[in-house]
């Protein structure tokens, strides 16, 4: 699509801004609406719209594959590995309150840590997907 | 003012989906499965869950129109018309959905107080945890700590709906993504 001038340059100002929009949902939503699933969509939404625009080939070079499954599975590791801290720390599994001095700190790191988690492992979910799609060939007619 | 943008919401709502169910052409009913979910999305709003709103709006509206749209660049985008009308199947749908008309009738109205939904654990979330969790936006206090089994099954289900992909399809090493630049100039 590189002979759509207007996109290209519509894209290259957008990204960034749908970049800080799923930063902000990712760490504001402890606030307001939003957390890590929806904050891990758009963030994947960012660099759909830039493989779109400029490429497979080009987007496999800012975020590749291999990336995609280590980010995939260490979503996982996070939510996975903050409940086993709090296990060691003396709580039950995933209970938060065991992992700063006072409860409320404990609760708010952890839920810091597990949407950061689910965060990561949907932003690599969904550019897997829209990867393991788009560059598949289609029907030769 | 509530009533009559829930009917007009409702109204559009029903007109995707019977065009939907109607029409052929697979690129028109994924746009209409975009706007289906983006009208979800503004009920979903009217009845004041906007955390489950901007799910929708996200996922349903924007990336899985998107997965829809590189899936049919891979078949056809014509549906097949069937070799017999579907009666039975209509027939199906009208009783299946007669019954559950039925059913919602003997539900508590919507945002009654006396509700057994509203009785259970929830007067506990509302009253509780601003200090047992903290957060002001009582959905993620209830999403991340209370439920937090929930959520990481949640995590799981979409890693391993990931993975499965992966081994189904598989991810084309950078080198051999060339053919689809040459596909996106033609």
């Amino acid at each position: 699509m590189s002979d759509h001038l207007i996109l290209r340059i519509i894209a290259k100002m957008f990204i960034p801004f749908i970049l800080l929009f799923a930063l902000y949902v990712q760490f504001h939503g402890d606030y307001g609406p939003g957390g890590g699933f929806q904050a891990g969509v758009i963030f994947a939404s960012a660099l759909i719209l830039y493989t779109l625009i400029f490429g497979l080939k080009t987007a496999m070079r800012v975020v590749s594959p291999t990336a995609l499954r280590i980010l995939a599975a260490s979503g996982v590791l996070i939510y996975g590995g903050t409940g086993v801290v709090c296990m060691v720390r003396g709580g039950n599994f995933l209970n938060y309150s065991m992992l700063a001095d006072t409860p409320l700190a404990g609760q708010h790191l952890g839920i810091f840590l597990i949407e950061l988690g689910v965060g990561t492992t949907v932003f690599a979910v969904m550019v897997m997907l829209f990867y393991a799609f788009s560059g598949r060939k289609g029907p030769e007619v | 003012m509530d009533i009559f943008i829930d009917i007009i919401l409702l109204t559009f709502l029903s007109i995707a989906a019977l065009a939907i169910a109607r029409i052929r052409k697979l690129f028109c009913a994924i746009m209409l499965f975009g706007i289906f979910s983006l009208v979800s999305a503004c009920l979903f709003v009217t009845m004041d869950a906007v955390d489950v709103a901007f799910t929708e709006a996200a996922v349903g509206t924007g990336i899985s129109t998107i997965l829809m749209l590189a899936t049919m660049a891979l078949t056809s985008t014509e549906e097949k018309r069937p070799p017999y009308q579907p009666l039975i199947a209509l027939l199906v749908v009208v009783v299946t959905g007669s019954v559950l008309v039925y059913g919602t009738m003997d539900l508590p109205d919507y945002g009654d107080p006396m509700a057994p939904i509203h009785q259970h654990v929830a007067p506990r979330y509302i009253q509780q945890s601003p200090d047992e969790v903290g957060p002001p936006n009582m959905v993620t206090s209830v999403l991340a700590s209370y439920r937090g089994f929930d959520t990481l099954g949640e995590t799981a289900v979409i890693f391993t709906a990931g993975i499965s992909i992966y081994a189904l399809l598989g991810l084309r090493r950078r080198e051999d993504a060339d053919y689809h630049q040459e596909d996106d100039h033609v």
